[in-house]
């Protein structure tokens, strides 16, 4: 398998990524940072983030200090949860981040809970390795809260606010309705913090930093398509997709998969676009989580698109009737486009559900495959045409597989104790000049 | 007053469109969807009707 590049930008600030990525970073490197240091009341801190302008890493994207404002003035003692449950397969950040950086996602959760006033405080995630990482790192420094890792099976919906605080109470993790959302009513009742990882992590750059800060600058990024490694970078808000793909690969894209698959399928007129939240929205798409597939030549964005749509309809939790209904009618009828079968009532159909299913399910995973639907009839209307027509060859390369072709390795950052072996197995061979 | 559906206890029976024709619609596979969110004083007893009228209570209303 492609292993995923860990590519931090040469002269531009990458405060999460940090000097070295590839490392599990200890409590004494987290430490010698200034980390879990510095003393800011949490007023203060809660200015900073309101300040910096500092948006949930999650995908939703919501203000994160009116999040924290809320939990905190909810009626009763308020709960904290760090969310590592990253269901897009396009996605890596938040394991990476979770597997190479656990303290400062701690140190972001303990802030939190200092600012809502929380007595309890949960990781959740579903990745083993990133489970080790927390542990350990728990481990190594007492946190002075009651901190407790909650595991779950990976799936798309796990990571949903909702599914996480039913996991956590006991249940499945799978959404509920809203209302009520989980800051008003969450965990065992509570008002519940349910944040991003690196939305946490950000928190705490926040916290260590003094006077101005770039800690809500940049975002973490997962691109990946095409035949070039995958790769994991963060980057600032004002760099454009067309810069992004030339970090990732040297040959034009034929589309953008946006927001892990939020955000849907855009032709090449975005590439000129900044990841600046407000420019995107205009241009009617999001960057989600931060994951970004830049389609290569021999990738069609009809056949990416029915990928995309069968992996959401195997991964819908078969709670809401319309969701059952919806996701596997627009599979069907992409799987018939892709197939060079699709007649005008198909198109038509498409149309019609992207206009009527958004917003329907407990969850917004109805809305992901209907906006896939309706950004590639909008998008691509003579590529579409075209696979009315007749079988397309691409398509025919790649039949939809439940989105296996979307998913993205994770970067496996080598522990210290680790990284000295490697580092002292290495200097015989060295010096013996093979290689 | 707010009309509210929990999508994952709607079962398609139907039963809510009779009494409020013009608040619900139903899909094509039988699923209600929401025409109007906040009611106007005139379209709360259609829609408390069809609250009634669910068997697997999946609407309700909000203040």
């Amino acid at each position: 398998m492609t292993v995923t590049v860990i590519h931090t930008p040469s002269g531009g600030p990458a405060p999460v990524l940090g000097p070295s990525p590839d490392r599990v970073e200890d409590l004494a490197s987290y430490l010698a940072r200034g980390g879990y240091r510095t003393q800011v009341e949490p007023e203060e801190l809660l200015a900073r983030v309101e300040a910096a302008g500092l948006r949930g890493h999650g995908g939703a994207g919501f203000p994160t200090a009116v999040k924290l404002r809320a939990v905190r003035d909810g009626a009763g003692t308020p709960v904290v949860v760090a969310n590592g449950e990253e269901g897009e397969p396009g996605s890596v950040k938040d394991r990476w981040l979770l597997r190479a950086r656990p303290h400062l996602v701690l140190d972001g959760l303990l802030r939190a809970a200092r600012i809502t006033g929380a007595d309890r405080a949960y990781v959740y995630l579903s990745d083993h390795a990133a489970e080790r990482s927390v542990r350990a790192a728990l481990a190594e420094r007492e946190p002075g809260l009651a901190v407790e890792v909650v595991r779950t099976e990976p799936a798309y919906v796990a990571g949903e606010e909702s599914a996480v605080v039913r996991r956590i109470d006991g249940g499945p993790a799978l959404p509920t309705a809203k209302p009520p959302r989980v800051f008003e009513r969450g965990v065992g009742g509570a008002p519940t913090l349910v944040a991003n990882v690196e939305t946490l992590a950000r928190t705490a750059l926040l916290a260590a930093s003094t006077g101005r800060s770039g800690a809500a600058q940049t975002v973490l990024l997962t691109l990946s398509g095409g035949r070039g490694a995958p790769v994991l970078t963060e980057r600032r808000y004002d760099t454009t997709l067309r810069q992004l793909c030339a970090t990732h690969r040297r040959d034009e894209p034929s589309a953008v998969l946006m927001g892990g698959l939020f955000g849907g399928l855009l032709p090449l007129t975005v590439l000129d676009l900044p990841l600046e939240r407000s420019r995107l929205a205009e241009a009617g798409t999001g960057l989600g989580c931060g994951a970004i597939r830049f389609l290569g030549p021999d990738e069609c964005p009809v056949s990416v698109a029915a990928d995309a749509v069968d992996h959401l309809t195997a991964e819908s939790s078969r709670q809401c009737g319309v969701c059952v209904s919806g996701t596997r009618a627009l599979r069907d009828t992409l799987a018939a486009l892709a197939e060079g079968r699709c007649d005008a009532d198909g198109l038509a159909n498409l149309a019609r559900w992207a206009q009527g299913l958004p917003g329907r399910g407990a969850c917004a995973l109805l809305d992901a495959a209907a906006r896939l639907a309706s950004t590639l009839v909008s998008g691509f209307p003579e590529l579409v045409d075209d696979h009315r027509r007749a079988p397309c060859q691409a398509c025919a390369a790649t039949p939809p597989e439940a989105g296996r072709r979307l998913r993205v390795p994770v970067p496996m950052p080598v522990a210290t104790a680790a990284a000295s072996a490697v580092a002292n197995l290495a200097r015989p061979c060295a010096s013996a000049g093979v290689g | 007053m707010k009309l509210r559906i929990d999508s994952t206890r709607c079962q398609g029976y139907g039963e809510c469109l009779p009494p409020a024709p013009g608040l619900i619609d139903l899909d094509e596979w039988g699923y209600a969807r929401l025409l109007v969110v906040d009611l106007t004083d005139d379209q709360e007893a259609a829609a408390r009707a069809a609250v009634d009228a669910c068997p697997n209570t999946a609407l309700r209303l909000e203040r």
